[in-house]
């Protein structure tokens, strides 16, 4: 008989999801093994290089759909590696949210409020940290006084940045070779290593099955390290619980490949997929009209600065308004998007030939440094929905590394549509006016819609038809199997989501430590956070109570004079 | 048409390059150049290095370039012949087009609806990363010798440790109000 491994929890994915998880459960006494499909990078081979195989391929994923194309994290760390780090926390209407199905998307016992120490301990973990405008680049700052000058108020965005160690390279979808970006690599993932959590890269999970035990086997290939189409072995892994993170484009592949043998899968799995109502315009900034306008210089030019900075630092709230109907509400965000991506879909304004490609898109090109970015996140109507999965992975991999074919289809709705027509009008408000510049709304015609933040197609909620887990992130009809990532978010969060998953999955874990103990798993919960502050402080709180109760005793002991 | 078995080798080198120079266009590199149409001044996707970035094993589409180039140059000769442009036997039918009208091609091919678009799309993004990326090529060794795409975009050096940083980044000032429901956290509310 074949010896199959054997562990605690088996953890799919190590982003925002996956590391939390792991480190509460490792650091509870569970015996945890994390799979991962990606590479593991240290931060000296996060390279400045766009060269096929250089980190910017190696640890992105990058999957075209049919009217969705879906960016996301390929390696240890996952999507905490490429993010941007704006870490916002989700507006109060969010949780209050019905979507095109009229009925509210998120469970009942979950609202802002119910958030917040959770938001909390992220914060502390990472740590988030507030921007000031001393932090804000010259592209945030421009957006934030264009913003001004409509009318507008604008906030530098909180951040999972270290400033002191931060230079503004802008290479941040590269990783951070400078360890600036708090990346999970620098707090939860190697406090669970340190509590004897066993992170495996280039592990692809495929699917799971039940062993006679009522836990469950795990299936996985081995991924070559540089032609991830290749896969040099398989194997299996035997866990009592599993937890899967393999983030919204791969989390409910994986679950529809497993239904054979598990049995049928709620019904959402796989569909009420979100974008976070994600889309994009870049304007051409006049540099004149923004010295005369705003008021700015920078010495050589009023702005000419697309390339420096960190990603977005400055977003416009004022539509984050909760008396507003529901897919009027957006933020914008101010944004970079390195070449190789980030130029091909703005389009020429007023052309007269193709407006993507061709002789005036280059001319454009000319302009690159003046270029400004925004990113709009809306409410869309979580439309997406994922057809058969490939035969492995989450999509059928087209080059060695990052580019792929996903089952996923996304037609976006009235309500959708009508939400990113608002936005982009209200871009042009802001950026045009008085000439400020010209705005160049990316085109949808070309890949479909697209999103940096995918949500939602595995996600919580108390509607068992519209829900694939309840509200302790258990999936349906399948105790046991947990869901930690973007996938269990009921819809579009209208801000950047890394510290809702995040919060969301710290939520979750007391439930998971509970169903592990069940099953037999020593295991507690109650770590500190992972860099150890909360535990100091609690130990200083003690050693100063236990100063105080000696001191007391001391004064009691003492004859009355 | 000329057969296939009498097709110059070189046919398949002006294919794609005619196709790539009408992505982001460059201007003739020399007298009498068919492939680059020279619809625009200054070197184009060509020169940037297409080519070599459709052929590099690690885009995933060199085993498909074959068929692409035959299938683009069925797709002109019928375009043409819709149009009603004679074409010149000596030069593959795509080369055989003008620029106008390869773009109008392209965009035909690369529209909502069409049966091969995700192929064309592809091709057009591989074609137009060699331009604005480079990612054949190490980014600072594409920088030192003057990539045509980076310099167009004006994209800026590397230090001396081949590294980017920026010591002056912000203007250093509130440049706003900030949201009146902004919490303690510096998040909406």
């Amino acid at each position: 008989m074949t010896h199959v491994e054997q562990t605690d929890v088996l953890v799919v994915g190590s982003g925002f999801g996956g590391a939390i998880a792991a480190y509460h459960l490792a650091a509870g006494g569970a015996k945890v093994v994390v799979l991962e499909r990606g590479p593991w990078l240290s931060a000296d081979e996060y390279e400045h290089d766009f060269k096929f195989g250089s980190s910017s391929t190696r640890i992105f994923d990058f999957v075209l759909g049919d009217g969705m194309s879906v960016l996301g994290g390929n390696c240890v760390g996952g999507g905490s590696v490429v993010y941007f780090a704006a870490m916002p926390r989700a507006p109060r209407f969010v949780f209050e949210r019905t979507g095109g199905t009229g009925r509210r998307m998120w469970p009942s016992v979950l609202s802002r409020d119910v958030l917040e120490p959770w938001y909390d301990r992220v914060s502390e973990a990472l740590p988030v940290t507030q921007q000031n405008w001393n932090d804000v680049t010259f592209a945030g700052g421009l957006f934030a006084a264009a913003c001004s000058h409509a009318g507008r108020t604008a906030n530098p965005v909180p951040a999972a940045i270290d400033r002191d160690l931060c230079t503004n390279c802008n290479w941040m979808m590269s990783g951070c070779r400078y360890d600036a970006k708090r990346s999970l690599t620098l707090n939860y993932l190697p406090a669970a290593v340190a509590h004897g959590a066993q992170i495996r890269p280039l592990h692809e999970v495929q699917k799971l099955t039940r062993t006679a035990d009522g836990g469950y086997r795990v299936h996985y290939s081995v991924i070559d390290d540089v032609d991830y189409r290749v896969e040099v072995a398989d194997g299996q892994i035997d866990a009592k619980v599993v937890v899967l993170a393999a983030g919204a484009g791969a989390t409910p592949v994986i679950l529809q490949r497993s239904e054979a043998d598990l049995g049928p899968m709620p019904h959402a799995v796989g569909r009420y997929f979100s974008g976070n109502g994600e889309r994009l315009n870049t304007a051409v900034i006049d540099e004149d009209r923004a010295r005369e306008l705003l008021g700015l210089d920078r010495g050589d030019a009023a702005y000419a600065a697309y390339q420096i900075g960190k990603g977005p630092v400055v977003a416009s709230w004022d539509r984050l308004d909760g008396s507003l109907p529901e897919f009027d509400r957006y933020s914008l965000e101010q944004l970079y998007f390195p070449p190789g991506l980030g130029t091909i879909l703005a389009q020429v304004p007023d052309a007269t030939g193709p407006s993507w490609f061709g002789a005036q898109k280059k001319e454009l090109l000319r302009t690159w440094q003046s270029w400004m970015t925004i990113f709009i996140m809306s409410e869309d109507d979580n439309e997406g929905v994922f057809g058969p999965p490939p035969p492995s992975g989450n999509a059928v991999r087209i080059s060695q590394q990052m580019l792929g074919r996903s089952s996923i289809s996304y037609v976006p709705t009235a309500n959708t549509r009508h939400g990113w027509a608002l936005a982009d009008a209200d871009v042009r408000d802001i950026l045009e006016r008085d000439g400020l510049s010209r705005v160049m709304p990316w085109t949808n015609e070309v890949v479909g819609a697209y999103t940096v933040h995918p949500l939602a197609s595995c996600r919580i909620g108390d509607d068992p038809s519209t829900s694939a887990l309840d509200d302790r992130h258990e999936l349906r009809r399948h105790p046991g199997i947990f869901v930690t990532d973007g996938s269990a978010v009921p819809g579009a969060l209208t801000v950047n989501p890394a510290l809702t998953i995040a919060a969301l999955a710290e939520r979750a874990v007391p439930a998971i430590v509970a169903e592990a103990r069940r099953r037999g798993v020593q295991v507690r919960y109650g770590a500190p956070a992972p860099d150890g502050s909360t535990s100091a402080r609690d130990a200083a709180a003690r050693d100063a109570m236990a100063r105080d109760a000696m001191a007391r005793l001391a004064r009691a002991a003492t004859p009355a004079g | 048409m000329t057969p296939d078995n009498l097709r110059p080798p070189e046919w398949w080198t002006m294919t794609l390059e005619a196709f790539a120079d009408t992505v982001l266009p460059g201007e003739r590199r020399w007298d009498g150049d068919r492939a680059v149409a020279g619809a625009a001044t200054g070197d184009g996707a060509v020169a940037a290095g297409a080519l070599e970035v459709l052929q590099d094993p690690a885009g995933g589409i060199a085993g498909l370039l074959d068929g692409l180039v035959d299938d683009l140059n069925e797709h002109a000769a019928q375009y043409a012949a819709e149009l009603g442009v004679v074409l010149d036997d000596a030069v593959p039918a795509f080369v055989g087009l003008q620029y106008a009208e390869r773009a109008g091609l392209l965009q035909r091919l690369t529209a909502a609806g069409h049966p091969e678009k995700e192929v064309w799309v592809g091709l057009v993004m591989f074609s137009y990363m060699a331009f604005d990326a480079a990612p054949h090529m190490h980014t600072v060794d594409a920088i030192a010798d003057g990539h045509p795409g980076l310099r167009l975009l004006g994209f800026q050096r590397p230090d001396a440790t081949g590294l980017w940083r920026f010591d002056a980044f912000s203007y250093g000032r509130p440049l706003a109000d900030l949201h009146p429901d902004t919490t303690p956290t510096g998040s909406p509310a």
